[in-house]
């Protein structure tokens, strides 16, 4: 490998480099926006008084959170097709894209129930007390006074997880989604008239580490911006 | 005319008894101390009063109507129950401020939503909102915080933190403001400021209830005392009966060791 040639390749390479970028950040994204909420919803069921439901939600968030990513990918993916005989994900990229939003989502949704779960169950129970003697009402309870301080307390271990989602996109290869180490590990195999090139693949780091990079330093700003008052 | 009478509050915890067939009556302006031994549920007794927990019996009248009663309380809405509670203020032990807002928006914030669900709230909003302002100012520099509006909890220190709860109380215009230990929380270089706040309090004749471990305050501050023990009120009488001749043997116990070890 010798400067001429990677200068030769460049454009070819950040082309195709692109277009797998931007799925990754299509599953990036949408995997945030169904983790989100739906991590909400497991965080609840995790917390219900109504113990077998509350159990079942624990078994669930430890089964995600105590096997490989990886593997539930896989299992998602090809588990309808060739138990069932019936490939619910429908074929090509769209068909691996859709498995992996779905993966993910599960994955991360348990993650973030957790991390949910904790920051609910952090605010001291005197906060509520507060607020019951000052004649509020449940709800504006949970709006004026608890939110904000439960937001505080996940902002940190959120902006954890959501970097490590940057990296764990590319565990979406193993079912061959064009992401970008897919993008960048072509021209390792040979694509478009360009083999044998490793340079490629160590430039997709690139691309994470400024994705990565962006997402701290909003992260940090967040945190600074909550940083007015102490839980 | 009594304010407030409290009538056989029975509480139990588990199997444990906490409180047993509770009564007293409280005039208007009347400053009523709590005292006795950890664990006597004086802040059981307050946390029923305040609805904070459910007793198992009893009835409170207030101005001499029923207030609540306790047989009745699954009857009751959320609604019914937010407006009984209101008549009471209660000053925590942990202050427990609202960490996110200053100390004009903790003071504010309660008032503020109350005024929210009055009928005139949408045409009058402006003057509603600057009336609710002026008045927490007013009570912020009656309780001496008058320079620390815009300060959040966390630059304040625990002195400055439980009279900015007090006026937080206070907004609400309570017809009796509970303290449930406000000063246990505080170095002792700090209770004299909470101390003199209630002393002013009860000078401009605010009907309060405090559970204490301040004897000397309970003394001086207070018209009536009650000493708890074992969930059941063991004596009351005024200051002087209780503290210079008290006659059950066990208030003469408590006495002691508190004079001994303050």
């Amino acid at each position: 490998m010798n400067f001429q040639t990677v200068v030769e390749q460049f454009p070819t390479v950040f082309a195709s480099l692109n277009v797998g970028f931007l799925q990754t950040l299509k599953l990036f994204f949408i995997t945030l926006l169904g983790a989100i909420p739906l991590g909400l919803v497991i965080s609840f069921g995790s917390m219900s008084r109504f113990k077998p439901l509350s159990a079942l939600v624990r078994v669930i968030v430890w089964i995600f959170r105590g096997t490989p990513l990886m593997l539930q990918i896989m299992i998602i993916y090809f588990f309808p097709g060739l138990v069932f005989h019936n490939n619910i994900w429908g074929s090509g990229e769209n068909g691996r894209f859709i498995a992996s939003c779905v993966s993910f989502i599960i994955n991360y949704a348990c993650y973030f129930s957790e991390i949910y779960r904790g920051g609910i169950q952090g605010v001291p129970i005197g906060q509520q007390e507060a607020g019951l003697v000052l004649g509020m009402s449940k709800s504006q309870i949970f709006f004026r006074v608890t939110l904000m301080q439960m937001i505080k307390r996940i902002v940190p271990p959120m902006s954890n997880e959501i970097i490590t989602l940057v990296k764990d996109t590319s565990l979406a290869r193993i079912i061959a989604l064009q992401e970008i180490i897919w993008a960048g590990q072509a021209f390792l195999k040979g694509s478009q008239g360009i083999s044998g090139q490793i340079w490629p693949l160590f430039f997709t780091g690139v691309y994470y580490l400024v994705f990565s990079g962006i997402l701290t330093l909003l992260f940090g700003r967040l945190e600074k911006k909550l940083s007015y008052f102490k839980v | 005319m009594s304010i407030l009478k409290v009538e056989n509050v029975s509480k139990n915890f588990g199997s444990t008894k906490v409180l047993k067939d509770i009564g007293f009556t409280l005039e208007a302006g009347d400053v009523l101390a709590i005292i006795g031994s950890s664990g006597s549920g004086k802040t059981t007794l307050l946390r029923c009063l305040n609805f904070l927990e459910t007793p198992d019996s009893g009835k409170f009248y207030l101005d001499d109507e029923l207030l609540y009663d306790a047989g009745e309380h699954k009857k009751l809405t959320d609604k019914e129950l937010r407006a009984k509670r209101i008549n009471f203020g209660l000053v925590f032990q942990q202050f427990n401020l609202f960490p996110q807002y200053n100390v004009l928006d903790n003071v504010t914030l309660a008032p503020r939503l109350r005024a929210k669900e009055e009928p005139d709230y949408k045409k009058n909003k402006k003057e509603i909102n600057a009336q609710i302002e002026a008045n927490a100012k007013d009570i912020l520099e009656r309780v001496g915080l008058s320079q620390k509006l815009k300060n959040y909890p966390c630059e304040l220190s625990g002195g400055q933190q439980q009279r900015v709860s007090i006026a937080r109380a206070l907004a609400l215009e309570p017809k009796i403001l509970f303290f449930d230990e406000p000063t246990s929380a505080l170095d002792p270089e700090l209770t004299g400021e909470i101390l003199k706040v209630i002393r002013k309090l009860a000078d401009e004749h605010v009907t309060m209830v405090i559970v204490t471990h301040e004897m000397a305050f309970a003394r001086d501050v207070a018209n009536k005392v009650i000493f708890m023990s074992d969930g059941v009120i063991a004596e009351e009488g005024s200051p002087e009966d209780i503290f210079t001749n008290p006659k059950n043997p066990r208030t003469k116990q408590f006495l002691q060791r508190a004079l001994e070890n303050p």
